[in-house]
């Protein structure tokens, strides 16, 4: 457990030494307050107090730039061959690999975070439904879990980023649209199966306010997953 | 601690990069590996640090076996990889406190075994320095310190000097001898003059197999066989003083070792030895040595020997 946060620590400082999370939570919340508040069907068109449209916004966001934030976490390792220094210490695979996922969702967390502002505001605007945007801001932090965690997989896969990146972009799309896309094209099971698979209904359940078991089953299901997978490739070097 | 190393095997592909390997190393003892690029001795450091797992056979470190508790076996170890990987961007105290922390250092010793370890390797004007600045001497310097940090009593260093500039080779080497003598050390290099220079033992590897273990005297003489004098005789001609020499119940084989001068190489026959004859000879003769010396076989004669095969 201290090896984890240990691990976690060094990412993160390095995270903010190499400018990345600076410019991460700038682009970020430039987006998404860009089309939250000025373009689009923003929050006065709806003209109803709630962030859905940014929950909704954020949800692509995130979901383009967490690959870019994971690319580097174990690909990087492996180049410069550090990662040779760190299975060398008394740790163990998973303390590596649950240590880069924590300061990266530690990262987006902070990003998430700087975004409260927009439900002070609107808050003050009308009526709104605190469960909702709690859940909301949960949808989001299990969505780039779930995408952080695959991101680490692929980056543990080789140790080019750009592959990494892209290959965790395309993994990810699946979950993103395209199982929602078959689902609604199948009839019976395995319609419901691409149905479950395809994370924007999970998310859009949550951020609606109903927090499911299923769901919670859903994302833990594939952090674990993603986690395990960049595990199992680190102790495959031997 | 000592390091036992049992029947290992290592393969990639169908190569075998380490040939069913036994090896031991004594507490307290400077070990020197040595061995042509592609030998095995990387490989087989990986295996003791854990970093690779063998296909067959065990290695135990102070009785620890790295297949049943690598976690426990690292945590004795201090190692230095073939090419000091460092985190760059970050500053070199940083560093040593992360890896301190990774080592399981307790927290209140942390920052004593950081400045124990700057001033160790001599790092005090640099350690607010971003590593990425550093010289490469210092950067190995911080490798070192890395491997340090910890205390460990089993110290494995891959290839520590290659890259560095005369200086630095011998201000790491004396590093090296300082810290060695309270820890047991395995060595590799490709630097022969260096494992002398350092270790108690050499260790010469080839295809994954022992083709040479012991001390530098013992290595020398193992491959040097028969005794082999170069002596110069004087006040007599080339040709009589080469028969004559040729004549003598000891020796093996004669030849010239100069155009003009009369200067020979002679090598005696097996467990004999020539001086005292040839001193009788010259007494009765009339002339006199002019030279008398034994030949040594350089180290690289014995790392050409062999490896060649």
């Amino acid at each position: 457990m201290k090896a984890i946060w240990t691990v976690a620590r060094r990412e993160l400082s390095s995270f903010f030494d190499s400018l990345l999370a600076y410019i991460m939570i700038v682009a970020f919340l430039g987006f998404s307050g860009f089309f939250t508040w000025i373009k689009g069907a923003d929050i006065f068109y709806v003209n109803q107090a709630s962030l859905q449209s940014f929950f909704g916004i954020a949800y692509w966001t995130l979901f383009f730039f967490i690959p870019a934030l994971t690319m580097r976490l174990i690909a990087e390792e492996r180049k410069t061959g550090t990662i040779e220094m760190l299975l060398t210490k008394p740790i163990s695979e998973w303390d590596i690999v649950a240590g880069k996922f924590l300061s990266t969702l530690l990262l987006i967390v902070v990003a998430l975070v700087l975004t409260l502002p927009y439900y002070i505001t609107i808050s003050t605007l009308g009526d709104i439904d605190h469960g909702a945007v709690w859940l909301g801001y949960l949808g989001l932090i299990l969505m780039s879990a779930a995408y952080i965690s695959i991101g680490i997989f692929t980056s543990s896969l080789t140790n080019n980023q750009i592959v990494a990146f892209l290959l965790a972009l395309f993994i990810g799309i699946f979950f993103h649209i395209i199982f929602d896309v078959i689902s609604s094209s199948l009839t019976s099971v395995s319609g419901g199966v691409f149905y479950y698979l395809s994370m924007s209904n999970h998310f859009e359940s949550i951020s609606r306010g109903v927090l499911d078991s299923k769901d919670l089953v859903y994302f833990c299901s594939i952090i674990f997953l993603g986690l395990f997978g960049a595990q199992m490739v680190l102790v495959k070097r031997k | 601690m000592d390091i036992r190393v049992e029947n290992l095997t290592k393969r990639y592909g169908l190569q075998k990069a380490v040939d069913n390997l036994s090896f031991e190393v004594k507490t307290g003892e400077i070990l020197g590996f040595l061995g042509p690029n592609g030998a095995g001795k990387t490989t087989t450091m990986k295996i003791i640090t854990c970093y690779l797992g063998a296909d067959s056979g065990d290695v135990k470190v102070g009785g620890i076996s790295v297949n049943d508790s690598p976690e426990e076996v690292k945590k004795h170890i201090g190692y230095l990889p073939e090419h000091n990987p460092l985190y760059y961007e970050m500053p070199v105290i940083d560093y040593l406190r992360f890896v301190a922390q990774l080592q399981g250092v307790s927290p209140e010793m942390v920052n004593e075994r950081i400045i124990e370890m700057i001033n160790t390797c001599g790092l005090k004007g640099e350690q607010h320095k971003k590593i990425r600045e550093l010289s490469k001497g210092y950067k190995q310097r911080v490798g070192l310190a890395q491997a340090l940090i910890h205390d460990p009593s089993v110290l494995i260093l891959d290839e520590p000097t290659t890259g560095l500039d005369p200086n630095q080779i011998i201000e790491i080497r004396e590093l090296i001898k300082k810290i060695g003598r309270e820890k047991t050390v395995i060595l590799s290099s490709h630097i022969l003059a260096e494992v002398e220079a350092t270790c108690d033992r050499i260790m010469i590897i080839n295809k994954g197999k022992i083709v040479a273990d012991g001390t530098s005297e013992q290595l020398r003489k193992q491959a040097q066989g028969d005794e082999l004098l170069r002596v110069a005789i004087e006040g007599g001609s080339r040709d009589e003083i080469f028969t004559a020499l040729q004549a003598l119940p000891s020796t093996a084989l004669v030849d010239f070792a100069s155009e003009t001068q009369t200067v020979f190489e002679l090598q005696s026959k097996p467990n004999v030895r020539s001086a005292k004859a040839i001193f009788e000879l010259c007494a009765s003769k009339g002339w006199y040595i002019g030279e008398l010396t034994p030949i040594e076989t350089k180290l690289e004669d014995v790392f050409r020997e062999v490896t060649a095969k």
